[in-house]
């Protein structure tokens, strides 16, 4: 496949960007008219070098900021992480109230995410209306993100050995406002996302991930979960506020009774992780230890520790699309980290795109693609070689989602007939 | 499956790979309130060694969860840390594996393991791309990220005279420049 593909005509990912989605990758599908027959990604258009600059410009402090600029959605996993690396390598206390706000702003993350991805999967399969609807109703979670941090996506509110600022008890009842909104609402989702014909005739037995190959490939998040494997690193390993409480790890089955690995277990996986996110922020809020909520507020004393700092340190949290991962060595005496690597959960969960595409049709590749939620999520440039004559030709993300509107009126036709 | 906990996990190693093992290190920390326990092993194994340590990896989880491979270059050799997990699934069980190897800079190679794990793929063909080691028997050889025009022999993430060039990098104005010149 590759050797056919020079790479001069993708030098630079062009074509329509989705308006839901920041960074381009490049599928290669092999196709027999329209199945699919074998598929090949190519990654790294937009790769910026961060752990580089990390490693060799910045000091540890300031890549709290470049770790939350690695994506645009995560903009809590990435320093979540990357602040318990740096707290492990440089053996800094963490005070016990820092670690519930801590756990309160990633779950906002992820609550606005997956109803960001929510709305991302009715438009990809031409179900607007339901795409207005959840992100209208998004729009709740962003200004209580803004509330709490002052912006509504970029948060900084992750420091080295605590957070930058305080939830107080006079903040408790405007977020309480959002949770109660969103439980109120709840069943109206559900019954959208789980009851819907249409969705579930687009949906249903599409892009499956067996239980298999999702351990083959350490897939992580709700992509492993819809496929039956109790992955979770809040339920898994002591992180945050997450080590006091008793999370379970959510997979389809407690709905459906059963696990098929389809796109319609994801979303089942997704909404009622909504769900568990409101009650996750509610026992925080309960449980709120009183104290500190930073080990060192003074950041040149903090500055001057961490250069004296010699060790190394991971860090893991689970984002929303899955586990992100970041991994520091500080040696003494010098400013920038020795060494930072960071994993996001696409990463993993691109692998076995592959399998789940095989098989299947090109109309169905927007939904399946978008269903691990992937954070590199424009399937903007695809190149389609259809093997029963040879002919190489691109489709654009404007045509696949043609293609998949198409099919969804299509099937929906036939079953008014 | 049966549950060892962190020492009985090092003394597996130790009688299974017997004086390969050259190091290993337990680390723990209370977290939050009821200070329930983050619990990582550190195991330095010798080349020879890495792929049945791989495989006893494997023996203590079935399907053990692998999560990506780090590098640094620590002058005279690299360090591969192989990021795994094991017992994950089960409340509050699961342990962090950093599993090292140190490479010599004359000889820079390790053997795949795509045939035990394949979801290593992507992180084996980005040391190669990044660090220059050279991953014998990967079943796919492309680049990951690095694009094809990135000039041959330059490893990004090596801080000797493979690493990056100064003129490959543009430094803002007021900014010093690389660490490494």
């Amino acid at each position: 496949m590759s050797e056919v593909l020079t790479k001069t005509s993708f030098t630079i990912p062009v074509g329509p960007i989705h308006p839901a989605v920041h960074e381009p990758v490049r599928l290669d599908l092999t196709i027999d008219g329209e199945e699919i027959l074998d598929v090949d990604i190519i990654a790294g258009q937009v790769h910026r070098g961060i752990e580089w600059l990390g490693m060799n410009r910045n000091n540890a402090i300031q890549s709290i900021y470049l770790a939350e600029r690695i994506c645009g959605i995560c903009s809590a996993s990435h320093p979540f992480s990357f602040v318990q690396a740096c707290e492990r390598a440089a053996n800094i206390e963490v005070p016990k109230r820092a670690e519930y706000i801590r756990t309160i702003v990633a779950e906002i993350e992820r609550i606005h995410s997956h109803l960001l991805w929510a709305g991302v999967a009715a438009h990809e399969i031409g179900f607007d209306s339901v795409f207005y609807l959840v992100w209208r109703v998004r729009e709740e979670i962003m200004d209580l993100t803004e509330y709490i941090t002052g912006h509504r996506n970029t948060k900084a509110m992750y420091m080295i050995g605590g957070v930058r600022r305080d939830i107080v008890e006079e903040q408790f009842p405007r977020i309480r406002q959002s949770l109660d909104y969103y439980r109120s609402i709840f069943c109206q989702l559900k019954t959208v996302f789980l009851d819907d014909r249409t969705i579930k005739l687009r949906t249903r037995n599409v892009g499956i991930l067996t239980k298999e190959n999702a351990l083959k490939y350490s897939v992580a998040g709700p992509t492993v979960r819809a496929s039956g494997v109790p992955k979770d690193v809040r339920q898994d390993q002591a992180y945050g506020a997450y080590a006091d409480l008793d999370i379970k790890a959510i997979t389809p089955d407690i709905v459906t009774g059963t696990v098929v690995g389809d796109v319609y277990d994801r979303i089942i996986v997704r909404l009622l992780e909504v769900k568990q996110s409101i009650d996750i922020i509610d026992r925080c809020l309960e449980d709120m230890p009183a104290g500190e909520i930073t080990s060192e507020p003074k950041l040149v004393k903090l500055l001057s520790t961490l250069k004296k700092a010699e060790g190394e340190g991971v860090g893991r949290c689970e984002a929303p699309r899955g586990e992100c991962f970041h991994y520091v060595r500080m040696n003494a005496g010098e400013e920038t980290l020795a060494n930072w690597k960071v994993r996001a959960p696409t990463y993993a969960n691109l692998m076995p795109i592959p399998s789940m595409l095989k098989g299947g049709q090109i109309a169905d590749v927007p939904i399946s693609f978008a269903s691990i939620d992937p954070c590199i999520s424009c399937t903007n440039r695809a190149i389609v070689v259809d093997i029963s004559n040879g002919r190489k030709f691109s489709l654009e993300n404007e045509d696949l989602h043609k293609l998949s509107i198409m099919k969804t009126r299509r099937l929906e036709e036939n079953l008014v007939s | 499956m049966n549950l060892l906990s962190p020492e009985e996990i090092v003394e597996s190693f130790k009688s299974s790979l017997g004086k390969d093992l050259v190091d290993s290190t337990i680390y723990r920390q209370e977290i939050a309130s009821k200070a329930n326990l983050f619990t990582s092993i550190s195991i330095v194994v010798n080349r020879e060694a890495f792929r049945d340590a791989i495989n006893h990896i494997c023996k203590l989880q079935e399907d053990p969860h692998f999560i990506v491979i780090s590098s640094s270059d620590r002058g005279d050799n690299v360090e591969l840390i192989y990021h795994m997990s094991i017992y994950y699934g089960l409340h509050l069980k699961e342990i962090s594996l950093l599993l090292t190897v140190m490479l010599p800079k004359t000889d820079l190679r390790i053997p795949t393991i795509t045939d035990i794990l394949p979801g290593t793929i992507f992180a084996e063909r980005e040391t190669q791309e990044m660090m220059g080691v050279e991953v014998t028997g990967i079943p796919d050889n492309r680049r990951l990220f690095l694009p094809d025009d990135f000039p041959a022999g330059v490893y990004p993430w090596r801080n000797d005279e493979a690493g990056l060039k100064p003129e490959m990098t543009r430094v803002l104005p007021g900014r010093q420049g690389m660490k490494h010149e």
